[in-house]
């Protein structure tokens, strides 16, 4: 057996390459920061002239959680696909053959994931005195601590995905089959509580609902009690993500052994 | 003591039987070659060794750990190039190089001394903060070798090292291989269908259909012949042929406009021969048996028409096509 001290500094690599890769394809950076911005600028923006302000939110305020929603989904699954790459391009092998536990790679995937997500994130958290929303120092916090966990299981339910993908074109079919309609079943556009009853019956086997919905605990507590604010408890909210990401941890790490 | 125990290892997939009850041993600090025709079951037998793959049955040993109840050990204990490319483009050579290290536990300061001193091996150094995706096809697989030696593996697996490379590139690495022979006593486990790379190692295993149908050293393979042919053209090749059988007592055989006689160390007889033939030779020509006669005389087919095979420009291109991309 490998030990604890070797497996933890195969996580650190696996992180620090997937970082560095990040870095170096600024179009990637570029191409996921764009996608939430320009939602909100345009999206809400537009729409926030339509849209009623509720309990002291603007619809701009409103979707702002649900973009950084957005943000961690993309980032997260686009990490995740990461693996799809490496095997298509060979550099699987490479990391298969070492002496080191597949769940340390599992493990470093998404601590990689998580951290790319929480980079992008920062970047988000910028608008938040733009947007006139204000934390704090304590709120700022919480909404690190939570899009981690979000970002956490999402990497992990990406890898869940990816593992058993032997190429590169069934990436549209997670775009189109997956990653899509989970965003827009998640609260991040518009409120639950407005959608049709078979959406919104949808929407409560959505992880992400669950990831915004504690995003707007964080952001839009003032609004609580309103439509633009958090359907649940934030406690509640984190308690589902961690269990979603403790069911996904462990299938990802299945998926991926069986996958070998 | 052997450093790669192999007993009767069968890999059957859905369709075909892989690799059908093989058996050998390379002992330490050999160049063991194992060569066969393309499909004839190499990549699958050093994918078991290297523990990727689980054998259907049999046993595998590799540096005394046993591949699929220690796996760990057995990865530990060595370094593999890979058929096709397995480098990260994305990263500086130096990068790669590194994540390699830490993969397999070294230290920052050993992981830094070592990274250099693989580099100056493959004659890199220069190019080490270069990103791999601006490397050629032979850089490429020098930098594959490096990493695979970064953690001083016991044993060095490498799948068709050469394959698409040019001349010069191939030379490069048989150069190193030599040196690392030399330098270190590590053992080496290759695939190839090159004969003549074949022909380099200590001992060498032929492989058709899964089977391994000889095993030896290439001198002993080969001694298995029937000897050297010459082939010899005259102005008048009958009475040459009637002049050699006077002389020599030997069978020599007219046809398409030259003699030809087979005889035992070609090299030293030859000299003789011209000395003593008084018929006016235009052109003489020693050909000493090969591998592929080997691989001729045990299946009734030649390695050589394989690389013909349509299917292996495919591979070629599709190799070099996916080192294109990332
Ligand atoms: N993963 C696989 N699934 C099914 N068949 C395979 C697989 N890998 C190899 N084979 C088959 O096993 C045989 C041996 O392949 P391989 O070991 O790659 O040969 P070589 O390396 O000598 O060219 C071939 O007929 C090949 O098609
Ligand atoms: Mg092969």
């Amino acid at each position: 057996m490998t030990t604890l001290r070797h497996n933890a500094k195969a996580v650190y690599v696996i992180t620090f390459r997937e970082f560095k890769k990040f870095v170096r394809e600024r179009s990637r950076l570029l191409g996921t920061m764009a996608r939430p911005i320009l939602w909100l600028f345009v999206v809400g923006g537009g729409l926030s002239r339509m849209v009623q302000p509720e309990g002291g939110v603007s619809y701009l305020q409103f979707i702002f959680p649900g973009m950084i929603g957005m943000t961690i989904l993309f980032a997260s699954i686009f990490s995740a696909i990461s693996i799809v790459w490496d095997r298509e391009f060979g550099f699987l092998k490479e990391i298969l053959v070492a002496p080191i536990s597949r769940f340390s790679v599992v493990f470093g995937k998404a601590v990689a994931g998580t951290c790319i997500s929480l980079v992008q994130v920062l970047i988000m958290v910028v608008f938040i005195p733009v947007l006139g929303i204000h934390i704090t120092l304590a709120q700022f916090f919480l909404l690190i601590f939570s899009a981690g966990m979000l970002a956490f299981s999402l990497t992990s339910f990406g890898i869940l995905v990816a593992s058993r993908m032997s190429s590169y074109e069934g990436f549209n079919i997670i775009m189109n089959f997956i990653v899509m309609p989970m965003f827009f079943l998640s609260g991040a556009m518009y409120p639950v509580g407005k959608l049709p009853p078979v959406l919104k019956e949808l929407t409560h086997f959505n992880p992400l609902t669950y990831g915004v919905d504690a995003l707007k605990n964080v952001l839009l507590s003032g609004a609580a009690g309103t439509s633009m604010g958090p359907e649940y408890p934030l406690v509640f909210d984190l308690s589902i993500i961690a269990a979603f990401m403790a069911v996904a941890v462990v299938l990802a790490n299945w998926s991926f052994r069986k996958a070998g | 003591m052997s450093n790669i125990k192999v007993e009767n290892l069968t890999k059957k997939f859905e369709a075909a039987t892989a690799v059908d009850g093989i058996s050998f041993s390379v002992g330490p600090g050999e160049v063991f070659g194992f060569l066969g025709p393309n499909g004839a079951g190499k990549s699958t037998t050093i994918n078991i060794l290297c523990t990727l793959l689980s054998a259907t049955s049999g046993r595998a040993e590799v540096a005394g750990f046993d591949c699929a109840s220690s796996p760990d050990e057995v990865r530990q204990a060595i370094g593999i190039i890979f058929q096709d490319p397995t480098l990260d483009n994305g990263l500086t050579a130096y990068e790669n190089l590194l994540f390699h290290a830490y993969l397999y536990d070294l230290d920052r300061v050993t992981a830094r001394r070592r990274i250099a001193e693989v580099l100056a091996l493959v004659d890199l150094t220069a190019r080490k903060d270069d990103l791999v995706r601006k490397f050629s096809g032979g850089m490429k697989r020098r930098l594959e070798i490096a990493r695979g030696l970064l953690h001083y593996p016991k044993v060095l697996f490498m799948d068709e090292p050469t394959l698409g490379l040019d001349p010069q590139s191939r030379n490069m690495i048989w150069e190193f291989i030599r040196t690392l022979k030399a330098d270190t006593g590590i053992t080496i486990f290759m695939t190839t269908h090159y004969l003549e790379e074949a022909e380099s190692c200590d001992r060498v295993a032929i492989i058709d259909l899964g089977k391994v149908i000889a095993i030896g050293s290439p001198a002993e393979l080969k001694a298995g012949l029937r000897g050297d042919t010459i082939r010899l053209v005259a102005k008048d090749n009958d009475a040459l042929a009637a002049e050699v059988r006077e002389r020599f007592g030997m069978d020599a055989k007219v046809s398409e406009g030259a003699v030809t006689l087979t005889v035992e160390r070609g090299e030293e007889f030859l000299p003789a021969l011209i000395k003593t033939i008084r018929a006016e030779i235009t052109s003489v020509n020693l050909t000493k048996p090969s591998l592929n006669d080997v691989f001729l005389a045990l299946t009734g087919k030649s390695i050589r028409d394989e690389e013909a095979d349509p299917n292996n420009v495919m591979r070629a291109m599709a190799r070099s096509s996916k080192k294109r991309g990332h």
